[in-house]
This record gives C-alpha cells, structure tokens and sequence, in this order.
C-alpha cells in the first residue's frame, strides 16, 4: 500500500515550489538571492531584509533524490575535483555548470551575495570559495566559534555578534538597498520560536509507543522549512501546527509513522541514529528500515539546522545574541563529547534499542570520531551500537547488499540481548 | 654546536629527532629541566606563548611511515586522512603521555573533532581547541584571538605553567623572530643555490626544530648553513625547479621527498613544516606583546588554504610563490582525503595555468610505502620542463 499525503506535506510542497518559483522570478521581480548554508542560516535576518535564501546542500540533496547527482559530480571531477572531497560541493558544482537548475525545473538565479557562515563545517569555507569565483558574486564571512569545551563563552558570542553588526549586516543592508529594521526581525524570531515548539512537539512525539512518526527519514521532511527558507514567516508557522496537529492525532490513534510503503504496522526496533542519510538511495535505504519493523526514534542529523530539543529557542529580545547561540547550537558545531551526550541522552529517553551510526564518506564534520563516540555510548548506555557506511550524494558509495547485511545483523544483535534479558 | 662531522652528521641527528615519534627527547628535556611540554598539531599554534610561560611546544606531526597503525584504524573509517590515526595510535600507546596537553588548531574538521576524541581518551591532559579567527579585523577577529590566548595562557598556568609576562612574552617573541629569520635564510639558499640543500635534509632539519627547544633549534640550523655552504662537494645538477604545494598537514614519508628530488627536482619551496614559516617576517617586539601576536596572526600569516583570503589572493600567492624562486613548475602533492589541499587545487591549477606555469598533482599518505609510480610521474613531469621550458633565466645561469 502506498502511503497517502497528508495536509502539512501538499502544504510544504507548495511552500517550496513558490519559493523557487520566486526564484526562478528574481530577475524580473528584482528581488536579491544570497546563497547560504543551513546549518547556522541567518533566514530571520535574510528575511527582514526581504531577501531569498538560496541553500546548495538542498540544492545536492535534490539533485541526488532525482538522479542527477552522478552526472553532476562527473562534471566536477573532470574539472579537476578530487574523488577524495565532499560530494554535495561537486554536485553542486556540477549543477552549476549544466546551467543551474532547481528542483522544481527552473533555473536558479545567480548569487548576488555569498554568506558564508561557517558553522561545524569546514568544507562551507572552501564550497563559498569555489563558487565565489565561479560567479564573480561578493561574499561576507560570519565565523562562528566551535563549541569545543561544551559552552558558549561570553567571548565566542561577542565574537558572532560583532561580526553581524559590522560584517554582514552592513552588506545585506548595502545589497537590500535598506536599513536593518530591528523590529522587524525581532517579529521574525517571534515566529521561529513558535514554530520551533511545535517543531519540538513533533520530535518528541517519538518517545509514544508506537512512535508516530520515523524521526530520521520522515524526520528530515519535518525539518525542511525550519532549516531553511521560511524559518520566522507565518508559512512555517502554519506548517508546524498543521504537522503538530497530525502527529498528536496519530499518537491517539495508537498510528505508527507512514513510510514510502504505506502505515507501518509493528513497530519492532526503535533506533536512534547519528549522521546524514544517503540521498541518492533514499526511499530504498528507508525501506529497510520499514521492511524490518525499525523506526528511527531520534537522529542527530535533524539537527544540523539547529537543535532545539535542548530547550533553545530564538530569543526575540535578543536578536543578535540569539542568532549567535543558534549558529553555535548547531549539531555539528558541537563538541564529540556533547554530541555523546546528546545521543545517550536519546536512547535513555526515547527507550530506544539500540543507537546506529551511519557514516557518511564525504562528511569529515560528522564522521571523524564517529568511532569513538560509538564506543562510548555503547559503554555508556550497554545498548547495541551499530554501524554502516555510504555517501550523501555520490551513488557510487550506496551499496545496497553491504548496508542491509550489517542493518540485518544489528537487528539480530538487538533481538539476542531482547532474549538474554527475558531469559 | 660542533660543525665538525659537516652536514652529515647534523642531518644524522636530525634525522634521529625526525623519527623520535615516541618523544624520547621531550623525555629528557623534561628530565633535566622540569616544566611542561605541549604538543600542537599542524598548521599554526602560539609557540611563542608557551616558550614565555617555560612550557615546550611540541609538534605533533603524526607518525609517518614509522608507526604500525592498529588501533588508529579502528578509529578512523578509510576515508578519513592518515594523520589522526597515527596520532590516536601514539597517544593510546602512551608515546604521547610525557605531553601535558595538546593544542589542536582549527584547520578542519579531522583536526578539530580530533580534539573531541582527545578529551574523551585522555581527560586528565589539557585539551585546547585553538579556534583562530576567520574574521582578520583586528577590532572583531584579533579580539577574539587574544581572548582565545588568554584563556589557553591561564589554562597553562593552571597546569603548573609560569603565569603571563609580558617581559617574558617579548622575550620569547624575539627568540622565535631570530628562528623564523634562521629558517628563512635556509630557504633563501635553496632557492638560490639548491644543490647546496637537498630537501629531504632541510625537512628533517625543520622536524628535528619541533621537538628541540627554540635555542637548540637556533643552534642546529646555523651549524647547518654553515656546514652545507661552505660544502663544495654539493654541485648543481640539471633539474627542474619546482615547488611542493598542499603538505602543509599531513606530512609525507621523508622517501617521498627523496624520490622527487631522485626524479629530476629541485624542490625551491614547498608547505612542509608549516609552522616555522607560517608568519611572514618578525613579530613586534614593542608594545603589548599578546597584540602583537594576534596582530601577526591577522595580517603577516601566509595565504593558508585554512584562511578565508580575499578573492584572488591564494592564486596570487602562489603565482607570486613560483615566480620569487624561479620555479619552473607546481607539484600539487596533498595528503589524501586532505579537504583544505585538495578543495583548493582546482583554484590553483587553474591560476597555475593561467600564468603559464606547468603543474602536475598526486597524493600520498604519510605511510605510503610505493614511490615507483610518483617517481615516474615526477621524473617525466621534470623531463617535460627541461625539454620543452627552454632556457629559464634561472636555468640559463646556470
């Protein structure tokens, strides 16, 4: 049986095609794109300055749901990208030289600005300054400290916000042709910050048995609007309520989450997992998972955009501060030992079986450590951990046979311990 | 330091310091003399703070192709650069233990989760993330780094480390500038006279340099220049200038070096070692010596594929770089899965072209054991230069 679209996803379709559509518009329409990233995005302020954000990842990440990754980084390769780098730079690079066209089918505009903030993720730096040569388009870096000690010091927030004051807001400003309006972003973080309760309301909906909802692959949809344009507008607002709304309507019904195959029926392993999924498999990866009976409970990766199931939310009175603690709140902008932290902390709390790593070939942001965090939640918590490998965009690292041995294995290393504790 | 044995015997201790990756000098350093030893990996770290506070920096540049690597690789997937599993090899074999503590720059992201690995396995040793600023305004990024100084300086001295003096900071910022010059002055000669000093001795120099204190390492380096200029048995041969861009991290096997040279090259400059020529010229010894560090930081570091430059500088660097040595080609030689060295190279081969400037590109680990391949590639790339370049000003000189 195939699965039936519910209300918030036609809605989110909808949002998304308009907001390419936009795009795709710019040039009539005059309004300004600045490409950016989404872990740390400054949308709020984009927004106040009504300018359109425009994220590569989402852009890769498209590219390889609709199979077009694997020409993409072919393109990039040729030109001399080494097969050893991240494969969402290639294939955005790739998509940028067969003419830059979006999900939806339309082309999208070029960069009129490249902000460049550079949260948890090296790579961003080295992406922004390809692409700042490739189109000629200015860019302004926000540095944003890591969280290597496991806080946010007076002197690292200082730090982000002087660089907002004097670095990029005087550029938005200069590219939007008008002042920075306070108010009006901090009506913008009204916003996000209700949306970000709702948000939270969903994720936490997880720790019901059944869980309603698969919080890795159907989680990554759930993010989408609040990682990237339409955080702090009203359409994300009414998104998150409508999703709310159809979550706790399925935790009343005692529903299980909807996969690519329909209702799952018998929820048998509850997971947590750490790391990105694989995008040019996505539906076959998840199908393993649904054909097992595994619902993901909690994942890191929904977290890259920000992580607001630690009790952070954006601080209308502190529009500054805030956008900076958001920037360094970022999953991958934090510490390993947080992020074990994190991840013992989900397997506690959403009574999960077991914790599944899955490493991702191009993404030394999340998987350098990755090991050792395994060892020691697995030592922490004396849950199963488990591990399997491939790629976000590039198909050439998806090996279906590889991945479903080791996915069959950890399930049947969770159903032994199932046993030994009844035994 | 005798200069008696000549080059060869000073080549010879280096070479021993070079492959000490257990730190038995550290050892004795400490030993005889107390205070603290710090390691700091690759690229850039304060050196000169620590030397003010009695503490010995260290460098960390992994274990090269002297180490067995068996519990590195059960922390690190395959496609995951070499480094940190040589580091994690050491570090949980005790080889690092005679370290209080290790500085791990913020270069990317292998590096700084390598910091996170640190504080779960050895919690009881000091664990600095040095997070340097990618903002190079004085007023924002230059106060976050001195922040970010103060605070590692007060950690130090938490540890037993001699608390900050600015007397002592101005005197430890001249004893590095004297250092930087003595390095510089090594590479000047081998830009102008590279038969006089082959690569692989002037790297084992600069490794010997980052376990020896700052003096000894003065000393090293002058009765090496001595040795080696006035060695008339060292006479020029017919090869191909070239320059070694992207190893600026992960090292490579001292073979490697050895095989470019043996391939027909004369290497005029290369990113090896980094940290000695990181800055560009002397720290001001006047004023508040801690600005004065961030001040160089900021404005007199090279072009790093780790900073975020100005449009164009990196490429004009390194066409600068090419053109200050009289090289006749780039050898684009990064560590694999490198994400600064190979993120940067389709820039910079194409800045490489643009100037008309012969380049050719592999990889290497820090073990890589088989140079037979390189040496073919590099020897015809070098082949290529002397038939094909004509008479270089530099070649045509000789």
């Amino acid at each position: 049986m195939k699965a039936s679209k519910d209300a918030s996803q036609l809605r989110q379709k909808q949002m998304i095609a308009e907001h390419y559509s936009r795009l795709a518009r710019s040039g009539e329409t005059g309004e300004k794109s600045v490409y950016t990233f989404v872990p740390g995005n400054l949308t709020e302020l984009l927004r106040s300055f009504d300018l359109l954000p425009v994220l590569p990842e989402i852009n890769a990440l498209q590219s390889a749901m609709r199979g077009k990754s694997k020409e993409y980084i072919a393109i990039a390769e040729k030109a001399g990208h080494s097969e050893d780098v991240c494969t969402y730079v290639k294939c955005d690079y790739g998509m940028m030289k067969s003419g830059n066209v979006g999900p939806t089918g339309e082309r999208l505009p070029q960069p009129d600005l490249l902000l460049l903030s550079y949260t948890g993720c090296f790579t961003f730096l080295k992406w922004f300054e390809i692409l700042r040569e490739e189109y000629s388009a200015p860019a302004v870096m926000l540095h944003v400290p890591y969280q290597a000690d496991g806080r946010i010091t007076e002197s690292m927030r200082r730090y982000v916000v002087h660089q907002l004051r004097e670095k990029v807001i005087p550029e938005l400003e200069r590219l939007s042709g008008r002042a920075y309006d306070e108010d009006r972003l901090k009506e913008c973080l009204t916003r996000s910050a209700r949306a970000e309760d709702d948000l939270v309301a969903v994720l936490e909906s997880a720790k019901h048995r059944p869980s309603p909802i698969d919080a890795y692959f159907g989680g990554v949809y759930y993010v989408g609007p609040i990682f990237s344009a339409f955080r702090g507008g009203e359409e994300a607002c009414a998104y998150y309520r409508e999703l709310r709304q159809e979550v706790e309507e399925r935790v009343a019904s005692g529903l299980g989450p909807v996969t690519p195959e329909g209702q799952l029926t018998r929820e048998r392993f509850r997971l947590v997992v750490e790391g990105p999924p694989n995008w040019t498999h996505f539906h076959e990866f998840w199908k393993m998972f649904a054909d097992e009976g595994a619902v993901v409970v909690a994942s890191t990766y929904t977290k890259v955009g920000g992580v607001y199931d630690t009790g952070f939310r954006h601080d209308p009175e502190h529009p500054l501060e805030t956008l900076a603690d958001y920037c360094m709140g970022c999953y991958t902008n934090l510490s390993l030992p947080t992020r074990v932290d994190l991840l013992a902390r989900y397997l506690t709390e959403y009574d999960a079986d077991g914790l599944l790593v899955h490493s991702i070939k191009s993404c030394n942001s999340f998987s350098a450590g990755q090991l050792a965090m395994l060892r020691d939640v697995e030592a922490r918590t004396g849950r199963p951990c488990g591990f399997i490998e491939s790629d976000l965009v590039d198909p050439r690292y998806f090996s279906a046979a590889n991945i479903r041995n080791r996915l069959e294995s950890f399930f049947q290393m969770i159903d032994q311990k199932r046993e030994r504790a009844t035994a | 330091m005798s200069t008696n044995g000549g080059a060869a015997a000073i080549v010879e201790r280096a070479e021993t310091l070079y492959h000490d990756v257990g730190l038995a000098s550290v050892r004795r350093h400490k030993a005889a003399h107390g205070g603290l030893a710090i390691g700091y990996l690759p690229i850039w770290a304060p050196r000169e703070l620590l030397h003010a506070q009695g503490v010995l920096p260290v460098g960390l540049m992994g274990g090269g192709d002297d180490v067995e690597i068996i519990r590195g690789d059960a922390y690190y997937q395959s496609y995951i650069c070499h480094l940190p599993r040589s580091v994690v090899e050491l570090g949980l074999g005790g080889q690092l233990d005679v370290l209080d503590g290790v500085l791990f720059p913020a270069i990317c992201d292998v590096i700084r989760n390598l910091s996170g690995v640190w504080q779960m396995r050895f919690p009881d040793k000091l664990v600095r993330y040095l997070d340097v600023p990618q903002n190079f305004d004085p007023e924002i990024g230059g106060a976050f780094l001195r922040s970010e100084l103060e605070s590692l300086a007060a950690d130090l001295a938490e540890r037993g480390a001699r608390p900050l003096d600015p007397d002592a900071l101005r005197a430890s910022i001249a004893a590095y500038n004297r250092n930087r010059r003595l390095v510089v002055d090594l590479y000047d000669l081998r830009r102008r006279e590279p038969w006089k000093i082959p690569t692989w001795e002037l790297y084992v120099v600069l490794r010997a340099g980052m376990l020896l204190p700052v003096e000894q390492f003065d000393e090293l380096l002058v009765a090496y220049r001595a040795a080696v200029a006035g060695d008339e048995s060292r006479q020029p041969l017919d090869q191909a200038r070239v320059v070694v861009i992207g190893s600026f991290c992960e090292q490579p096997p001292l073979g490697l070096i050895k095989t470019l040279e043996r391939s027909g090259c004369y290497i005029v400059d290369d990113d090896f070692a980094q940290v000695h020529r990181f800055l560009r010229g002397d720290v001001d010894t006047d004023g508040d010596p801690l600005d004065a560090i961030v001040r160089a930081f900021l404005s007199s570091a090279i072009e790093s594929p780790t900073r975020f430059s100005a449009p164009g500088a990196k490429s004009a660097a390194l066409a600068e770089r090419v053109r200050a040595c009289g090289a006749e080609g780039v050898l684009f030689c990064a560590p694999s899965f490198c994400d600064p060295a190979l993120l940067d190279q389709p820039l910079a081969t194409r800045a490489m072209e643009a100037a008309g400037v012969p380049w050719t590109a592999f990889k290497y680990s820090e073990n890589t054991g088989q140079f037979q391949v390189i040496r073919e590639q590099a020897g015809t790339f070098a082949d290529s230069i002397k038939l094909w370049s004509g008479d270089t000003p530099m070649r045509a000189s000789r």
